[in-house]
């Protein structure tokens, strides 16, 4: 599969809303009422709590301790864990969907994570940060140091980040590992949606990330 | 049913204790000779009876119930004056009005387990076949045991499904078994400082206390009751050497550090120099004036005997299979009693069996003991657990 035939979501509605972030709506736009999701990295439960007002039954994992009991206490279903140690853990089509938001970037083994996420649902969503964005090009291209911007403020030395990728890149991958691409959205900077008739290079210059739907290839 | 009031404390005396035994200062369900209990022993206990109070009121559909599950050296007791110490309940902390488990919205029910001595049938009842104290004659038990009265007096009250089982310790374990035994019967469970089987350690820790007791002349194989006379030594050296394990280092050193009690500088004598050593012995001499021996070696034996993997075929999971009960878990980092480690594995099978489950470990330097002390986020947790359970159930958790 080429970045070209990755078919785009079709009229998703994505302009920042007062209480939930433009990602997080277009997530749960990916998601049929009724499924059984997991969010793996679910933070402070904000995604989950979205679901849970469609009517979705949402459980999380989250690394760490503070998150975790913020999401308990609000009376979400969220265990301490780790992406990369404790989904080996979760049975296969335990989930109609698995969920992983802005962390892959942070796990040590993405390529096993992904795998596991298909797994264990029988559809992922995954969306992360894209390291192709313009912003991020032009620091390292004229700045001459490692890009750094408001949502991932973090200096090279302290950042959770350790496995950025490109919207290029992650499509290698999973065309790398038989994953297929039911859908796949790039956000600007302002959490609209870059315009589905501009070519794909466009997407990864101009989205600041990219969100896909995902499930299992056939064949080999 | 109904509130229970509080129960004015007598002085404390050998007699009060014996009295307890048998006449409870609380509720009491008998079971006749039609209904024994069915021991894992492969004895029939009968006749037996289960003491226990309620708080609050229960609710048209009785769907509010809520069974709290105590520990080791708990009892009925949780919400009111201890009718022997006169100290307030054990889990105030937790239960009562504007706690996170209030009488105004659940029907509250605590109940002594078989074989403690608070009023429910154990080693320090009568035998009816021999009008004697039981001792060693009574059967050993088991927690599979105390979830089985447990399920009997529910019953017996009428319920069908509780809306929550909550309990830490052996209390958690009580939990547990309730949800792999009757899970339809639970619709949420709150498991606090537990695991699903007993450490090696920690039955380590439970022979040391138990030859504590037996190296006490005045406990006569278990005897003691016919000669009008109690191991008060040996149980209090067994639970000095248990609270040991219900803190930690660093709240021990925070409380008492290397300070001396009442005197400036060594005695050179084994008088208890160091405040720690004088809790210590606190600790022990007001636990043997409420608790009896042979129910102290009775109940430890039953947490040895606790392993819910062992009992389906030694795969966790399946004691879990398709349950719908919710569950939240609870752990406390300066636990090493029942480490994290010990509910990251519970949590571990019930992801795997595809429960929903939620499990927060919470920071404290308390030790075990810290499910019964005052932290706030393990309230918070508990309380928006419950709510949460309770909107799903569909009770109303409004004022009324």
């Amino acid at each position: 599969m080429s970045v070209q035939e990755v078919l785009p979501l079709n009229g998703v509605a994505t302009a920042p809303s007062g209480q939930f972030r433009a990602d997080h709506l277009l997530v749960a736009e990916m998601v049929k009422p009724g499924s059984k999701v997991l969010d793996v990295g679910c933070g402070d439960g904000d995604l989950l709590q979205l679901l849970e007002t469609r009517g979705i039954d949402g459980r999380g994992i989250e690394l760490s301790r503070e998150g975790v009991n913020r999401c308990v206490a609000k009376g979400l279903a969220v265990v301490q864990g780790d992406a990369d140690t404790d989904l080996v853990n979760y049975p296969d089509d335990a989930f109609d969907y698995v969920i992983l938001s802005q962390t892959l970037q942070a796990t040590r083994q993405p390529k096993v994570v992904l795998e596991n996420l298909l797994r264990i649902g029988r559809r992922a969503i995954v969306s992360f940060p894209n390291f192709g964005f313009w912003k991020m090009r032009l620091q390292l291209l004229i700045g001459g140091h490692m890009p750094r911007t408001e949502n991932l403020p973090a200096t090279w030395y302290d950042t959770a980040n350790i496995h950025f990728c490109t919207i290029k890149d992650f499509v290698q991958l999973c065309d790398e590992i038989n994953v297929k691409m039911e859908r796949s959205v790039a956000l600007d900077l302002y959490g609209r949606p870059v315009p589905l008739n501009l070519p794909w290079w466009v997407w990864n210059m101009f989205g600041e990330q990219g969100v896909f739907l995902l499930s299992r290839g056939g064949g080999t | 049913m109904g509130s229970v009031k509080p129960i004015p404390s007598p002085a404390i005396s050998a007699d009060e204790r014996s009295h307890e035994v048998d006449h409870p200062s609380s509720l009491v369900a008998h079971f006749g000779p039609e209904q024994p209990l069915r021991l894992d022993c492969g004895i029939d206990l009968s006749p037996f009876q289960i003491a226990y109070q309620t708080y609050g009121e229960l609710n048209a559909d009785r769907s509010n119930a809520v069974l709290i599950c105590h520990a080791l050296t708990g009892d009925q007791h949780v919400a009111n004056v201890h009718p022997v110490t006169g100290k307030p309940g054990w889990w105030e902390t937790l239960v009562g009005p504007g706690r996170p488990i209030d009488p105004k919205h659940y029907f509250i029910i605590c109940s002594n387990v078989i074989g403690g001595c608070m009023g429910s049938t154990g080693p320090a009842s009568i035998n009816p076949a021999t009008g004697k104290v039981w001792g060693l004659d009574f059967p050993v038990i088991t927690i599979p045991d105390m979830v089985r009265a447990q399920a009997m007096l529910i019953d017996r009250l009428g319920i069908d499904t509780l809306f929550a089982v909550v309990g830490g310790s052996m209390g958690g374990m009580q939990v547990l078994q309730w949800t792999a035994a009757y899970p339809e019967r639970v619709f949420s469970a709150l498991a606090i400082a537990c695991a699903t089987r007993h450490s090696a350690q920690n039955i380590a820790f439970h022979e040391l206390g138990r030859q504590a007791v037996m190296a006490d002349p005045d406990w006569h194989g278990g005897g003691y009751a016919d000669r009008g006379i109690h191991p008060h030594r040996g149980l209090a050296v067994a639970r000095m050497a248990a609270h040991i394990t219900y803190l930690s280092d660093a709240a021990l050193h925070r409380k008492f550090g290397r300070r001396m009690q009442d005197r400036e500088l060594p005695t050179f004598s084994f008088d208890a120099d160091f405040q720690v050593e004088s809790y210590l012995r606190y600790q022990g001499s007001s636990f043997v004036e409420r608790f009896d021996a042979n129910s102290y070696l009775y109940l430890t034996r039953a947490m040895d005997y606790f392993d819910i993997a062992a009992d389906h075929g030694g795969v966790l999971a399946k004691a879990f299979a398709g349950i719908r009960t919710r569950f939240c878990v609870v752990s406390f980092t300066s636990d090493w009693l029942f480490p994290t480690s010990e509910s990251r594995a519970l949590v571990h099978a019930l992801n795997a069996s595809s429960a929903r489950v939620s499990f927060a470990e919470i920071e404290t330097d308390r030790g075990h003991d810290a499910f019964l002390l005052d932290v706030p986020e393990f309230f918070d947790i508990s309380r928006a657990f419950l709510q949460s359970a309770g909107k799903a159930r569909g009770l109303s958790l409004e004022d009324r």
